[in-house]
């Protein structure tokens, strides 16, 4: 409350002084604070105090008070801050509390849209006296009253009126309420015939318990409607039994339409309205394929997609509620996009929280609207295999933002890239696309239709802490084992980062566990956190064979499970002593105790913890050296030797070839003689 | 490699083979013109089965060292290669089990024929082994040593080996060294279960570092010094072809074995061991095979190499 600066001037101290005089002189009781004393000042229409910069007169007309419902009471049954002070008061008197009377009212309004709004703070919300007045409240059927029904729509059209602050400022989906009541049914009963049991808008939406649509108590809430028009429509269901000739009351009994879904909020006329009948208005233009808005969109609706959609049955004004049936062009009273939320109200909520809606808020032209994935006009549900939204069509519809080189994957400084074909390929994307398996998880199974979040938000879905519910939703029985295991928060108390799904199976490039590529790399990721460990791994004779891309060879999953890993010295661990010798049986289907000594992560780098493998390797070592130092130095004072002696054989070589052409020449002339030399 | 004590000169099948060359040279005699001398004829130094049973080492030798050289060079991108080129992991570990098989064949036959040698020859194992021509070391084989390292560093004259040398004694004992220690350690990491039923779990990391490297030495051993004394030394360059053929220039015999040459000539048996040359296609692809050999051969030592020196982990 801003300090109350009351100015008393000095003409107005003097009268007051004066008064005080007389009032002496004529004995009254000075401690008496009756209505008179009240009104020898307040009884000046000049009395004006300062309040907040400005000048507000503190006037009250004795006479109207005296004929008000509160005539009788004295002026401190209402303002009991002034009980037993002395006059003139100074200081600011308190906000008058009318539940201490009205308390039904008060606990009403405390608890309504109004109740909640000054709870908040909000400036603008309405106080008892904003509607009600203060000293010269009437009753309500007093026609003088301020809130007497024929009041009434200009009463609450004092804010809820086109151009009021409240009606630019607050989230209200309703457009032009008070133009299109005054035009209404009941808006023309009102204040046209002045007929006082026309509905007003405390008709619908009460007096003191305001509530919005959404809420369940709400008397304008869509299961509370018929009854709130029941109030004064009584007989109208058979009424309507016999103009709709019975038929959706007697097919889809369950299904009944309420009240506002032919009759709109507001605009209710009293001519019957079919909901085709009103489509066929719009359709008036609409049907034109050359129509065009003024920036060039084509304005053409398709009736046969809106008759094929999930909204089949729901006229074009309903969406559109902006229209106004009494103009030519209804629709040159539209002044905002359709607002989905009005009806999908708790996902509307959740899209204004998501990404995609703050980015909307901060007028990003790159953030999706509602349209931008459902469409328009044909619009079907997700169980609709032709729909954007069924299952196998969400990866092609969210990768039209986020495939490579579209504008979401622009923007995106994370880290995860080539979304779609990794998605694609992965095992849910093959399930999905290939095997068309609806219940594969896609897009918005892990990051959710419309509260979709980045990982950063501790509320995301895909925040690394709600990553093990996120795929618990189908991957169940995992989710159990891993939030037992030594991975899960709940169970290891740490400042390092603990391992989540996605570190080990990715995030969309999720394989098949039985598939190699998987099996390889998994030595790879475990070794992401547990390097040494791994690295002794690839020492021994399972790792080894691995790396040469073999799949059937223990990894480290094998021995110490995959999502119930446990500490060793747990009983329940796959490598305890009462577990491992089975553990290794697995393969080796014969292993005994002994067997299951192999040291699976034995190295033959630290004398400590293995001195016979450090010892037997260097002594391979030395024996390896001294053969081939020994080998060596005898290999190489050979060589110059060797060298020597090929050349001696090279030139002995030609001399004998010499001789043997000289001894054949000599044999040649020989055989001519006496024939050959056989020995 | 894979000598033997002793070659079988007196056995029944070089004799025969040595009728059979003069029966077909009485035949040409009668038919043509009379038989020309035959200068050209050599020393047959290997048997058959002598030539088979290396034959046969070379092959299960080779197969055993690329398959195991891949599983110890895991971390190499030319393991993950060769494993693949041998027909993936499981198909290398069935032909390093089936050379393994393959080489305990040989083993044994070896044992075999030593023992047929020994009724044949001598009175006892004593007198083999510590008898003439021996594949035992003795005191010639130091004397020739020490011999030689004088010759190596130019102060005296190249020693006068006889029929075995103390280098091929040495190969051969390696390869009985190589098969107790690799081969006992492999069967263990064959049988692993077996083994544990009376030997600690960690044996089989301490067996896993001595098959290993004792695989290395060898490996290393016989891709290099081996190859260097027998095939690659200048003189014999780019390869000695006896243990293929068995047969040896007689010109050889007598500047590489001059002991033997000698002894061979005093007893008047040379003649006796001197046969026909190989047929053209024969030595053509003996010398294929060889060349396949040294050059797989080669190429592991590159391996080796580069996988101690430059991608060691």
């Amino acid at each position: 409350m801003a300090a109350w600066s009351g100015v008393w001037t000095a003409k107005r101290l003097a009268w007051a002084g004066l008064f005080l005089l007389l009032a002496g002189a004529g004995a009254a009781p000075a401690a008496d604070t009756s209505k008179d004393d009240c009104l020898a000042c307040h009884g000046d229409k000049s009395l004006t105090t300062m309040h907040a910069g400005r000048t507000i007169s503190r006037f009250v007309d004795g006479k109207k008070f005296a004929s008000s419902v509160h005539g009788s009471l004295s002026c401190t049954n209402c303002h009991a801050d002034l009980e037993g002070k002395d006059l003139p008061h100074t200081a600011p008197l308190a906000r008058v509390d009318c539940g201490t009377c009205h308390s039904d009212e008060f606990k009403q309004h405390s608890n309504s849209l109004h109740g909640k709004a000054i709870a908040r703070g909000d400036s603008l919300a309405p106080h008892c006296v904003d509607c009600h007045g203060n000293h010269d409240i009437l009753p309500v059927k007093d026609k003088n009253s301020a809130v007497a029904a024929l009041k009434i729509p200009f009463l609450c059209g004092k804010c809820h009126r086109e151009g009021t602050p409240v009606q630019m400022n607050r989230n209200i989906d309703q457009h032009n309420i008070l133009e299109n009541y005054s035009e209404s049914i009941h808006g023309e009963a009102v204040l046209k015939k002045g007929l006082i049991v026309a509905a007003t808008c405390v008709s619908c939406h009460t007096p003191h318990n305001i509530l919005p649509h959404t809420d369940p108590n709400s008397s304008i809430n869509r299961r509370n409607i018929a009854a709130t028009c029941t109030k004064c429509h009584a007989q109208i269901e058979v009424v309507h039994r016999k103009t709709i000739k019975g038929e959706l009351w007697e097919k889809e009994a369950n299904n009944l339409p309420a009240c506002i879904d032919c009759h709109q909020p507001h605009k209710i006329r009293n001519v019957f309205y079919s909901q085709g009948m009103a489509d066929a208005d719009c359709m008036r233009c609409h049907a034109d394929a050359n129509l065009k808005a003024r920036d060039g969109r084509p304005m053409l609706v398709h009736v046969a997609e809106v008759a094929g959609s999930r909204h089949a049955k729901v006229a074009c004004s309903q969406c559109h509620s902006e229209v106004n049936a009494s103009r030519v062009r209804p629709c040159e009273t539209i002044t905002h996009p359709v607002e989905c939320s009005k009806c999908h109200e708790e996902v509307g909520q959740q899209y204004q929280r998501s990404r995609h809606g703050q980015l909307q808020a901060a007028g990003d032209h790159n953030a999706p609207i509602c349209k931008d994935c459902h469409g328009s006009h044909h619009i079907l549900g997700k169980h609709d295999p032709e729909s954007v939204s069924f299952p196998t069509n969400v990866p092609t519809l969210c990768g039209g933002c986020h495939r490579e080189g579209q504008k979401a994957a622009v923007r995106y400084i994370g880290r995860q890239h080539e979304i779609i074909q990794h998605y694609t390929e992965s095992i849910h994307g093959k399930g999905l696309m290939k095997s068309g398996l609806t219940v594969t998880a896609t897009c918005t199974s892990c990051h959710t239709a419309h509260l979709i979040l980045p990982r950063t938000d501790p509320d995301s879905t895909v925040n690394p802490k709600n990553v093990p519910a996120t795929c618990g939703a189908c991957h169940h029985g995992i989710q159990e084992q891993f939030v037992q295991s030594v991975h899960s928060a709940l169970i290891t108390k740490t400042d390092k980062p603990l391992p989540v799904c996605s570190d080990c199976h990715t995030a969309h490039s999720i394989r098949r566990t039985d598939e190699a590529g998987f099996k390889l790399d998994i030595m790879n990721t475990c070794g992401r956190c547990h390097g040494e460990i791994a690295k002794t791994y690839f020492e021994t004779y399972h790792g080894k064979v691995s790396r040469l891309g073999y799949t059937n060879t223990a990894k480290c999953y094998d021995c110490h499970g995959s999502h119930d890993i446990l500490r060793v010295a747990d009983p329940r661990s796959h490598l305890s002593r009462a577990n491992v010798v089975a553990t290794c049986q697995k393969c080796h289907a014969s292993a005994t105790r002994r067997f299951a000594g192999y040291l699976t992560h034995a190295t033959h780098h630290d004398p400590k913890k293995y001195p016979f493998l450090f010892w037997t390797f260097w002594g391979m070592t030395a024996l390896l050296l001294s053969t081939f130092v020994f080998g060596g130095i005898h290999t190489l004072l050979w060589l110059p030797k060797a060298l020597q002696m090929r050349r001696e054989l090279r030139s002995e070589e030609a001399q004998a070839e010499l001789d043997a052409e000289r001894a054949h020449d000599a044999a040649g002339k020989d055989r001519d003689g006496d024939g050959n030399h056989a020995d | 490699m894979m000598l033997l004590a002793k070659t079988e000169m007196e056995t029944e099948t070089m004799p025969t083979d040595l009728e059979r060359t003069d029966q077909s040279a009485q035949l040409s005699a009668q038919t043509h013109a009379p038989a020309l001398p035959r200068p050209d004829r050599e020393f047959v130094r290997f048997a058959r089965h002598q030539r088979a049973l290396h034959a046969c080492m070379i092959v299960s030798f080779i197969s055993l060292a690329t398959t195991g050289l891949t599983l110890k060079f895991s971390y190499t991108g030319w393991a993950v290669t060769v494993s693949r080129l041998l027909g993936g992991f499981q198909t290398a570990g069935f032909i390093h089990r089936s050379a393994a098989v393959v080489m305990f064949g040989v083993f044994m036959t070896h044992l075999y024929n030593l023992y047929q040698q020994k009724k044949r020859e001598h009175k006892s194992w004593w007198a083999m082994v510590f008898g003439a021509d021996t594949m035992m070391f003795n005191r010639q084989d130091l004397d020739q040593f020490i011999g030689t390292m004088k010759w190596f560093l130019g102060k005296g004259p190249r020693p006068q080996y006889g029929r075995w040398s103390y280098w091929e004694k040495f190969d051969y004992f390696a390869v009985f060294w190589g098969i107790a220690v690799i081969g006992s350690t492999g069967l263990t990491l064959w049988f692993p279960v077996f083994f544990t039923r009376f030997l600690p779990g960690s044996f089989i990391n301490v067996a896993t570092i001595i098959h290993s490297d004792e695989a290395l030495l060898a490996t290393g051993f016989i891709f290099t010094v081996h190859f260097f004394n027998t095939h690659l030394r200048p003189e014999k360059f780019p390869m000695d072809t006896t243990i293929f053929t068995g047969h040896m220039p007689l010109a050889e015999l007598k500047r590489d074995k001059p002991l033997e040459y000698e002894a061979l000539v005093a007893s008047g048996q040379l003649d006796a061991h001197l046969e026909e040359p190989q047929p053209e296609i024969v030595v053509r692809t003996i010398r294929a095979f060889a060349w396949i050999a040294l050059s797989i051969g080669f190429c592991v030592v590159v391996w080796i190499i580069y996988a101690m020196l430059f991608a060691y982990r």
